[in-house]
């Protein structure tokens, strides 16, 4: 039975449609598997090798990628919610009623969406704290750091932006106090809270704007340094491990001090 | 260093090259377009015309607001208040963070259930974060009798309405 299988995935590893799109053959030796990384658009971000202990829970508690987790089950979840909320000043608090008592499944990915974005923003933190006390952000990762601040930023403008959209008085008086703190800034902050609302008041306007922000600017602005941020990982070394900790093989060093030695 | 500097050719072809000329020329009307898709976009982002409430509010009688009376019109973020002194009306948003403010009649102060500030019933602040005391708004009677209240006019305060 097994060996069926394998006989199959090897002709369907050798067809030609299978060869067309991934290109980098199906042997099984070293360069062919780094290959299969090099030449796929998605893997490409990541590096071709690494060592099993920085994939370790211990050496980042899985901390990063849980974020991304959440942030694609965010993306996931929300555009199904894009489907029955619209973002009209009266319809939307209705819209948020029906997705709770009436769309079927609807509570569950509402409640979904939101568990998410606030597990988002506790791990986007946690991430944060750990890399910190790691001193993972020393250089050659500096500007890595300085993308997951900006991450980090995005993170919480897509919070704040997702807290007007079921329009209950929370997020009216919520947006209310966000809007006027932005108005503080001197000079141009009376001119900005006007642009962010589109008006002086959070009506109809604000709720439009913070649905286009939440929906599609600030989410491709996350993916985009998204991008960078996994692939200056590869650029800077792969994950940070210390040196001298203690790890499985004993005598493997870090690609920190590989990488110093060279 | 000084000399260096100074004994530098910074311009020794006088005339500038055909090509430079162009660059700059190029570079130049690039900028310009930026600048004008800036406020292209700008404006497009600046709404001209707003589905807002009038500023203008007509509060009814003043027969309706007895003497030393606080009466907050919560949809038009307004106090109307009547004392010895006449009439005046004070923004009920607070200067703070923008919450509505409510009276509260048995400490006879202006509160915010925000983040705590305080006003006298003339507005002035007595605790809390509030920046800036509750402006007062330009009050009027108008001829048909009814109180009026301009919510996009500020006046100096203590400057009652006698009628």
């Amino acid at each position: 039975m097994a060996s069926g299988i394998d006989t199959f995935i090897e002709s369907l590893e050798k067809s030609r449609v299978w060869r067309s799109i991934f290109r980098s053959g199906s042997g099984q030796s070293t360069l062919h598997r780094s290959l299969a990384i090099q030449q796929n658009v998605f893997l490409h971000l990541f590096p071709t090798k690494v060592r099993r202990r920085v994939i370790a829970l211990g050496a980042t508690w899985y901390l990063g990628i849980l974020t991304l987790g959440t942030f694609l089950l965010l993306v996931i979840t929300g555009i199904l919610l894009m489907l029955y909320y619209h973002p009209s000043a009266p319809q939307a608090y209705a819209d948020v009623k029906d997705l709770k008592y009436v769309v079927s499944s609807g509570l569950f990915l509402r409640n979904l969406h939101r568990w998410s974005a606030h597990a988002m923003v506790f791990l986007a933190f946690a991430h944060m704290f750990r890399v910190f006390y790691r001193g993972a952000y020393r250089p050659p990762r500096e500007f890595n750091w300085v993308v997951g601040v900006i991450l980090l930023l995005v993170t919480l403008l897509l919070s704040y932006t997702g807290y007007l959209l079921p329009w209950d008085q929370l997020a009216f008086w919520a947006i209310t106090v966000g809007s006027n703190i932005s108005a503080a800034v001197p000079g141009v902050g009376e001119k900005f809270h006007f642009l962010l609302l589109g008006g002086n008041q959070v009506n109809a306007n604000a709720l439009l704007r913070f649905y286009v922000l939440h929906c599609a600017i600030l989410p491709l602005t996350a993916v985009l340094f998204l991008m960078v941020h996994l692939w200056r990982i590869r650029k800077d070394g792969g994950l940070y491990v210390r040196k001298g900790e203690p790890h499985e093989a004993g005598k493997e060093e870090s690609a920190q001090t590989a990488r110093e030695k060279e | 260093m000084t000399t260096e500097t100074v004994s530098k050719p910074v311009d020794a072809d006088p005339e500038l090259s055909r090509r430079s000329f162009f660059a700059r020329l190029g570079l130049g009307s690039l900028g310009i377009a930026a600048a004008g898709t800036v406020m292209f976009y700008y404006r497009y982002l600046s709404p001209n015309v707003l589905f807002e409430a009038s500023p203008v509010i007509n509060v009814g009688k003043a027969e309706n607001y007895p003497l030393d009376s606080v009466t907050l019109d919560a949809t038009a973020g307004i106090y109307l208040i009547h004392v010895a002194e006449g009439f005046f009306s004070l923004n009920a948003v607070c200067t703070h963070l923008g919450c509505l403010t409510t009276w509260k009649p048995d400490a006879g102060v202006i509160a915010c259930p925000c983040h705590g500030s305080r006003f006298s019933r003339e507005g002035q602040k007595l605790a809390g974060p509030a920046p800036k005391p509750l402006p007062w708004l330009k009050t009027w009677l108008a001829d048909e009798g009814s109180l009026m209240v301009d919510r996009s006019v500020t006046i100096p305060s203590l400057q009652f309405l006698r009628i």
